[in-house]
């Protein structure tokens, strides 16, 4: 098989590979621009879904749930997930490995014994479910991938400086937030981000503990298995896969540029 | 706290983590107060009581009567002695089985292809094979129900299974393509140079050697299919149950709590073992690559 050929071969596997993951998606796309209530018929064209999208207020609400629930949570998350990240790469021993165990419950669990066991245990403390509940949720699901983000960012440490940070007179608090905290920016802000993206994207545990509160995948999941689809929802999920899709390429190229001038 | 105190009254100075070279006197140590670790304190006590704590009351429910709320065993045995939800049990590990399967199949060969060094822009098209995991799997299970209903698929076994394969697809070959674009070329060319063909490479070297990309992707793609309740509402109906369907079921009426938590305690043991089983399998190289 000559060279050609096989990069031939090599590019249609790809290229058909590439189709069928984005093919549903395009095609989504494509139909959220017509009326007709039925799926995959064409009405003529129109932005008749677009305009209902944006006068339902169940969405915009849902919508508006989301992204306080993720910034709330996501913030929380950055904090005791970059504390804890300190904490952990300084223990030793059986100590460690213990609080690794716990970090990683929430990661290794499947989401819905999770969601169950919340929603269990904020019945028992008589929590109601809605605000308090959801943030504490998204908070512990989210903390661990913080932890991940951040310990990297660690080990690079040298390990003096804290120390030197004590010997000039600094309080260990303000040793770790003058010394230690601005070195973990990066990482710290890579988990938030991480923590925002899964915390706007859950719904298995916020369907157990959010009560009234709608969040959109909540709003989604009621929508697709109990309402029987709603044409609006062509429109919603086609703008989610544009927004999500472009603000993923913006930060890939972005580290990508950055990485290409940290080689140079 | 507890530690403060362990750390006044230390009788040596205590070593951080092996990497600190000067140790200081004594004095300095003790009015330090506390420890680096104790950071991690905040944290911890919260998992102590949102992620323990639910979890022994899940325990709880699974092992005590909704009813009488005497302990019983009777939970667990309403699980086993079950035909139809023995049947449901084994209907879920057959679709999640042939999802990791369809999903290996098609993400090894992928892999190779785009580790392939004659494939250039390799990093925009890898890129755009792991977006889909950030976009929310309802989005990508709606965009499936679609395209089947126009190609009037009707059977709800094909249905969920395919919408299983499109969502964790990418969930297989992240780990897999990290494992084989990683792989040492050297060992690939000794092979050829040894004599031995293509196929014989792929079996008795390549694939040898990306069996913890392999193992990872399985487990990532495995136990969540059994767990997921969502792409079968939306794709199936109720003749295609998985695991995570019966779970939900018994938690939406406050009736079946106890019933469901004995189930939530199966899947969680199930997880539990398969997760010990990758880190004995690839000796805790286990690979969860990040995307961004």
């Amino acid at each position: 098989m000559s060279k050609n050929v096989k990069t031939g071969l090599i590019w249609a596997f790809v290229g058909i590979m590439l189709a069928v993951m984005y093919i549903p998606i395009l095609i989504l796309i494509i139909y959220s621009f017509t009326g007709a209530k039925a799926m995959g018929v064409w009405s003529g064209f129109s932005f008749e879904l677009y305009a209902d999208l944006f006068t339902n207020e169940s969405i915009m609400g849902a919508f508006k749930n989301s992204l306080v629930l993720a910034l709330v949570s996501s913030l929380l998350a950055t904090v005791f997930g970059t504390t804890a990240a300190v904490g952990i790469f300084y223990m030793r021993k059986w100590k460690k490995t213990t609080a690794n165990f716990i970090a990683n419950i929430t990661m290794e669990n499947a989401e819905i014994v999770t969601g169950v066991t919340f929603m269990m245990f904020f019945l028992a403390l008589h929590l109601q479910y809605g605000w308090v509940t959801l943030i504490i949720a998204h908070t512990m699901i989210t903390t661990p991938y913080v932890i991940l983000s951040v310990t990297p960012k660690l080990s690079q440490l040298n390990p003096n400086l804290y120390e030197a940070g004590l010997d000039l007179g600094a309080s260990p608090i303000k040793s770790m937030f003058t010394v230690i905290v601005p070195q973990l920016i990066p990482g710290m802000l890579s988990g938030f981000v991480m923590a925002f993206a899964l915390s706007l994207d859950d719904f298995i545990v916020s369907k157990f503990v959010n009560g009234s509160v709608e969040t959109i995948p909540v709003y989604l999941y009621n929508a697709l298995a109990k309402r029987g689809a709603d044409p609006t929802l062509r429109a919603l999920s086609s703008m989610l896969f544009v927004a999500v899709l472009a603000v993923l390429i913006a930060l890939n190229v972005v580290s990508a540029k950055r990485r290409k001038t940290v080689v140079k | 706290m507890s530690n403060e105190k362990t750390v006044v009254a230390a009788p040596e100075p205590q070593t951080n983590n092996g990497t600190t070279p000067t140790p200081a006197p004594k004095g300095l140590r003790k009015m330090r107060g506390i420890k680096r670790s104790a950071f991690a304190f905040p944290y911890l006590a919260l998992s102590i009581v949102f992620v323990i704590v639910p979890l022994f009351i899940m325990l709880y429910y699974a092992f005590t009567d909704g009813a009488t709320g005497g302990i019983t065993g009777a939970n667990f045995v309403h699980f086993f002695s079950r035909p139809n939800i023995m049947a449901v049990m084994g209907k879920s590990f057959l679709v999640a089985l042939l999802t990791t399967v369809f999903c290996l199949i098609l993400a090894y060969p992928l892999a190779l292809a785009l580790s392939s060094p004659t494939l250039n822009k390799k990093f925009i098209i890898v890129m755009l094979f792991t977006l889909p995991m950030w976009i929310n799997s309802l989005l990508r299970t709606y965009a499936v129900k679609i395209v089947l209903y126009m190609m009037n698929v009707t059977n709800a076994w094909v249905a969920v299974t395919v919408g299983m394969v499109y969502d964790f697809f990418p969930f297989m070959l992240l780990p897999v393509y990290s494992v084989v674009s990683g792989m040492d070329k050297s060992l690939i060319e000794a092979s050829q140079d040894l004599g031995a063909s293509p196929l014989k490479t792929l079996i008795r070297v390549r694939i040898p050697l990306s069996l913890p990309g392999i193992i990872s992707g399985v487990l990532m793609v495995f136990m969540p299919t059994v767990s997921t309740f969502a792409i079968s509402d939306v794709l199936g109906d109720t003749s295609t149950y998985m695991f995570g369907n019966i779970i939900n079921q018994w938690f939406a009426n406050s009736g079946g709590w106890n019933i469901g938590s004995a189930y939530s305690f199966i899947l969680l043991i199930l997880i539990a073992a398969t997760v010990l089983l990758a880190n004995k399998l690839t000796k805790g190289k286990t690979e969860v690559g990040g995307v961004l």
